[in-house]
């Protein structure tokens, strides 16, 4: 009897063991592999840069500083970026009243296709024309979308390339807006 | 024995579906680079992947191809291929017309190799319009480089020349 009963557990035991195992194998490969999320440890202070918005209104980053900024790089010839831009909206307008600041650059070659996008969405946060510099600053924009969520100490947080899970960007932003 | 023999069965035929769909799940959403890459409109053939180009690059033999890219300005801007021509975005008549210009007086034998990189291959709005661009003119040497995510994680991280400036 003791036999049999020491032999469930071993079961037991073993089940775990292999469910465990074929979840550490099999799931941890399944994470989108353009979804990154990066080790906030490996960025510093957000460089600090100074725009004229599509509203001509003057953006400077710093001057944000005492609110989560999620800072967007994207285009309008962009689709992976197109589908984040309504959420971030949504964000601003939800999220905006507890600290969130949403701030797009835009690296499209030209402005008009950028201003016609704004108005017919009627984008709710400032939109700036980007550029080489302006990627540079930011440890090189080499393909689209780059989306940086900084604190509201002005620190980098977290860092996406390409196409994200949006509720991971969504539970980081919740988490920053928590913090003083 | 015959107690431990049935521990060892159940084991695996819990093992075997676990690891199953697990599997299954991870191919879903992390295609392999190899099956992102089956694409109607560019056929496998055409496509280069980084390396062969960097070694073209660095042979001293064979002819040198053409290289264009045809995806974003700002973005050719941050860094390029070495000795790649920015032509114009492949998505827009704009960019399509300035291929067809830079082709004009070019014989169709020309080695071509095109290549974006501004977002994930599947994405990108460029590179299709420009390959089927060229092909329909009559250009048959014509490759295309697959950048899998974007000309950042899948050339410049990985330690490959680079070009600046515009």
């Amino acid at each position: 009897m003791g036999r049999i009963r020491r032999s469930h557990s071993d079961l037991k035991r073993i089940v775990v063991l292999v469910i465990g195992m074929a979840l550490l194998f099999g799931l941890d490969s399944a994470r989108p592999a353009s979804a990154q999320t990066q080790d906030p440890a490996a960025y510093g202070g957000a460089p600090n840069f100074s725009r004229v918005d599509l509203d001509h209104k003057h953006v400077n980053l710093s001057a944000y500083r005492g609110k989560v900024v999620l800072l967007n790089f994207w285009a309008t010839w962009c689709a992976p970026c197109l589908s984040e831009v309504p959420r971030f909206a949504e964000w601003q307008q939800k999220y905006g009243p507890r600290g969130l600041q949403v701030v797009g650059v835009s690296m499209d070659d030209e402005e008009p296709p950028v201003r016609a996008f704004y108005q017919k969405h009627g984008l709710n946060y400032p939109v700036v024309m980007g550029d080489e510099t302006l990627g540079e600053l930011y440890g090189g924009v080499l393909g689209l979308p780059v989306t940086f969520l900084i604190d509201r100490n002005g620190k980098i947080r977290f860092k996406h390339e390409g196409v994200t899970d949006l509720e991971i960007i969504k539970s980081e932003i919740q988490k920053l807006l928590r913090r003083p | 024995m015959h107690i431990r023999s049935s521990i060892f069965q159940t084991a695996c035929v819990l093992a075997v579906p676990c690891v199953l769909c697990a599997s299954t799940y991870a191919q879903q959403t992390n295609p392999a680079p190899q099956a992102a890459s089956i694409d109607a409109s560019i056929p496998a053939p055409q496509l280069l992947q980084p390396a062969e180009l960097v070694q073209i690059l660095g042979s001293s033999t064979g002819a040198k191809p053409l290289i264009l890219q045809v995806g974003s300005h700002v973005l050719y801007a941050e860094a390029h291929v070495p000795g790649s021509e920015y032509v114009g975005a492949g998505g827009q008549e704009s960019g399509l017309q300035a291929l067809r210009d830079r082709v004009k007086a070019l014989k169709h034998d020309q080695f071509i190799v095109l290549y974006c990189g501004c977002c994930p291959w599947a994405k990108c709005p460029n590179i299709r319009p420009a390959y089927q661009q060229l092909v329909s003119l009559g250009f048959f040497h014509v490759k295309v480089l697959y950048l899998a995510e974007n000309f950042g994680t899948n050339w410049v991280s990985k330690g490959y020349p680079v070009a600046k400036g515009r």
